[in-house]
């Protein structure tokens, strides 16, 4: 007998241990939270949004059963995968997740995975291009815009000074007010007076021209003309040639960018609003950071983001609810406060919060009211469709080859990134 | 057993029932044991190995899920592109900068400590430290460390008047430097299984060879070596397999994760990653994928092959040695 009873406690191991397997991959689905009922809300963002845990507390305050869970991804890139991994997986994504705008239109053809966040609570609450950019053919709105990327120059006033060149940040703007060319001259007469490097990457400086291109890959009808059109090759050589003697060759986001920020390896820098966070958090001991009332080239807008509520969520009007207070002008403010994001909430344009915002850390720039100013000068609105993400993430790559890793000629590179794009499709 | 059954018929029929039992229990109970592991090697193992395969034969988008059947295309594109032969270069010259060196330290310290040492367990479990630390963490430290601007590597390089090394953007250093990680990682856990592999090992041949007058050095070439023959074919099986998957390091290398912006680092795997996450193309990374495990598996072959080889080869002075070792004792 003893052997029998051995044989049926095998074969229960044995199908426990399946059980266990089977069980291991389902979720326990529990939809419908009451009001009560105590619940965690994940929020999913990248580099910086100014969402600071006291920001995050105040809402646990204002909600007592709602637990809040941030994780940050380094890069937008990480994001970006992350999101669509678990996008086509249709499960695993936080409750409200951020997105970027160079990937906006890659998820907008997947809109339907995604809650419908329209409502007369949010109507009007942005800029009318952000959120139609996020609406889509049914009309729909999928995503709350949180910030824009009115693009300044952020410069160092020590080696500017050092450079027997204006450190004041009027006289920084007089001095780069024109175009690209001229950013590029300035540049020159800086090098040649200190040896040292103007601006700290091509791939940086690159993502300032081509955001001022309308049409710079696809045609509004989605065609893609990025290898054939002159205006990129000539943004690409421009850039690279500028390049070869005013930058520091530093990858942007790199660990050695990051140790430039704070070391002056660089004078000047492309500022959108959300850069201003980046600088102060990765060189908290340097106090001659400034900001100037200038871009070349008019103005530019580099970035900027979204929150979605992805359908696959247990708690899609809790998360709904959680994103509108988030992107509300007067959270939106707090989060320009903590990390320089732009608002693009109207709103807040008039909000003596913002107009009257200056950033201790940037020696008490008035950055609110130059970002509106920068704001104000962007004439161009870039067409960015489905595209657009991975020609440009392969374009970075080019300029990476000659900038950076200094392994291929201006034209190598943009012959290889020329096949790089026909095998994306 | 015969006088119960004449006896009572109820005790007949539960003997007989447990004897059928008890013939069933030597018949299947042996693979009812060993089932879990083919079940679980089932569901994680064929099944996605087989689905792969159904994927890597249509068009298949990563969120809009399955599309056309292509039959063999995506391995006829993927087998085209430059970069696919890149990365299988990359796979390939970052294994063998970490396997060949990573079995060469473990063999020397699975020896060492293989002697008669104070503090064994000691020194035997400091070695397993680095094996304890999360890839990740070793990544991100590693590759600030190699930072081709203002990394400790090349600071240190600059101090003792060495021009600094592009550890991130030419080709070998960037493979040098993921397979410092590796070996980091990995050595001391490699040197452990040798080890343990050693004190299986007859005192007494090293005994007998001490006798005859051969020194340390001898009897390390001919008795450690040949007699870890089963050892060393297991970690050079294993190392091959974790050596041509590799991921962690590379992804982690820089911000992006891409392998650089020439494919400097970019494994196979990474190239998998790529296709399939950042191009949102599944169908051509499953092709990726069969096709590295077909390479896993015919490198594997080969591999034991030439092990079986050498190790078989340099059995044979070896069993000499015994032979007269035993003659002389």
């Amino acid at each position: 007998m003893s052997t029998s009873r051995r044989t049926i406690a095998a074969a229960v191991a044995g199908a426990a241990a399946l059980a266990l397997v089977a069980t291991g991959c389902a979720s326990g689905g529990d939809a419908g939270a009451g009001a009560d009922e105590k619940i965690t809300l994940t929020l999913a963002t990248f580099n910086d949004f100014g969402y600071t845990d006291d920001l995050l507390a105040q809402y646990e305050a204002l909600h007592p059963n709602i637990t809040i869970v941030h994780n940050k991804a380094a890069t937008s890139n990480d994001a970006r995968d992350n999101f669509f991994t678990k996008l086509g997986a249709g499960s695993g994504l936080a409750d409200v997740e951020a997105i970027e705008v160079d990937w906006l239109a890659e998820m907008m053809q997947y809109s339907d995975k995604l809650t419908d966040l329209s409502g007369s609570d949010v109507d009007g609450r942005w800029v009318d291009w952000k959120t139609a950019a996020a609406t889509d053919a049914d009309g729909r709105l999928v995503g709350y815009g949180t910030d824009i990327g009115p693009e300044a120059v952020c410069y160092r006033s020590d080696l500017f000074a050092a450079a027997g060149l204006p450190s004041d940040p009027d006289g920084v703007a007089a001095l780069l007010d024109g175009d690209w060319d001229n950013y590029y001259a300035v540049g020159q007469k800086y090098v040649d007076a200190t040896g040292k490097p103007w601006f700290d990457s091509a791939g940086a400086t690159y993502q300032g021209v081509v955001n001022q291109i309308e049409n710079a890959y696809e045609k509004n009808d989605g065609t893609v003309i990025a290898t054939e059109n002159p205006d990129i090759k000539a943004a690409f050589t421009s850039v690279l040639e500028a390049s070869s003697t005013l930058s520091a060759h530093l990858g942007q986001w790199s660990d050695d960018w990051t140790a430039g920020l704070a070391n002056g390896s660089f004078a000047t820098m492309l500022c959108p609003g959300w850069m201003l966070g980046v600088i102060s958090g990765n060189a908290p001991d340097i106090s001659d950071w400034n900001v100037a009332n200038v871009f070349p080239g008019g103005g530019g807008n580099w970035g900027g983001s979204y929150l979605t509520v992805p359908a696959q969520g247990k708690h899609t009007d809790a998360a709904r609810e959680f994103a509108a207070w988030l992107t509300a002008p007067e959270q939106q403010l707090q989060a320009f406060t903590a990390a320089g994001t732009f608002p693009s909430q109207v709103a807040t344009y008039t909000d003596p919060t913002l107009l009257d915002a200056t950033n201790e850390y940037f020696n008490n720039a008035p950055v609110g009211q130059i970002l509106i100013d920068r704001s104000q000068a962007i004439t161009v609105a870039p067409f960015k469709s489905v595209h657009y993400f991975p020609i440009n993430d392969a374009l970075q790559k080019a300029l990476t080859r000659v900038d950076v890793d200094k392994s291929q000629s201006i034209e190598d590179s943009w012959n290889q990134w020329i096949a790089d794009v026909k095998a994306l499709g | 057993m015969t006088t119960a059954t004449l006896n009572d018929e109820r005790r007949i029929r539960r003997i007989s029932f447990s004897h059928k039992l008890a013939r069933w229990d030597v018949r299947i109970s042996p693979y009812l044991y060993i089932s879990p592991f083919f079940i679980l090697f089932a569901i994680v193992g064929l099944f996605p190995l087989l689905y792969t395969a159904y994927v890597s034969v249509h068009q298949w988008h990563l969120i809009g899920g399955e599309g056309d059947f292509v039959g063999l295309d995506n391995f006829f594109f993927v087998l085209q592109q430059p970069q696919f032969w890149i990365a299988l270069r990359n796979t390939f010259s970052i294994f063998l900068f970490s396997a060949i060196p990573q079995v060469g330290f473990a063999l020397v310290i699975a020896a060492v400590l293989n002697e008669n040492l104070r503090a064994k367990t000691f020194w035997r479990m400091g070695v397993l430290l680095p094996y304890i630390v999360a890839p990740v963490a070793v990544t991100l430290i590693f590759s600030n460390m190699f930072g081709d601007q203002y990394g400790l590597v090349n600071n240190a390089l600059h101090t003792i008047g060495i021009p600094p090394i592009q550890w991130h953007s030419q080709e070998l250093p960037s493979h040098i430097a993921i397979a410092t990680m590796v070996n980091f990682r990995w050595t001391g856990y490699t040197a452990l299984i040798l080890l343990a592999g050693m004190q299986a090992i007859s005192r007494d041949m090293y005994e007998a060879a001490s006798i005859d007058g051969a020194s340390k050095v001898r009897q390390f070439f001919s008795i450690t070596i040949p007699q870890l023959r089963p050892t060393l074919i297991f970690v050079i099986v294993t190392s091959t397999i974790g050596g041509l998957q590799i991921f962690d390091e590379p992804r982690l290398y820089d911000q992006f994760g891409q392998g650089g912006a020439n494919s400097q680092w970019m494994t196979i795997t990474i190239y998998l990653y790529n296709l399939g996450w950042g191009q949102l193309n599944f169908g051509r990374a499953a092709a990726v994928a069969w096709l590295l495990f077909l390479i896993i598996v015919l490198i594997g072959l080969l591999n034991l092959a030439i092990t079986r080889r050498i190790a078989a080869s340099s059995d044979v002075p070896a069993e000499r040695k015994i032979k007269k070792a035993k003659v002389a004792a």
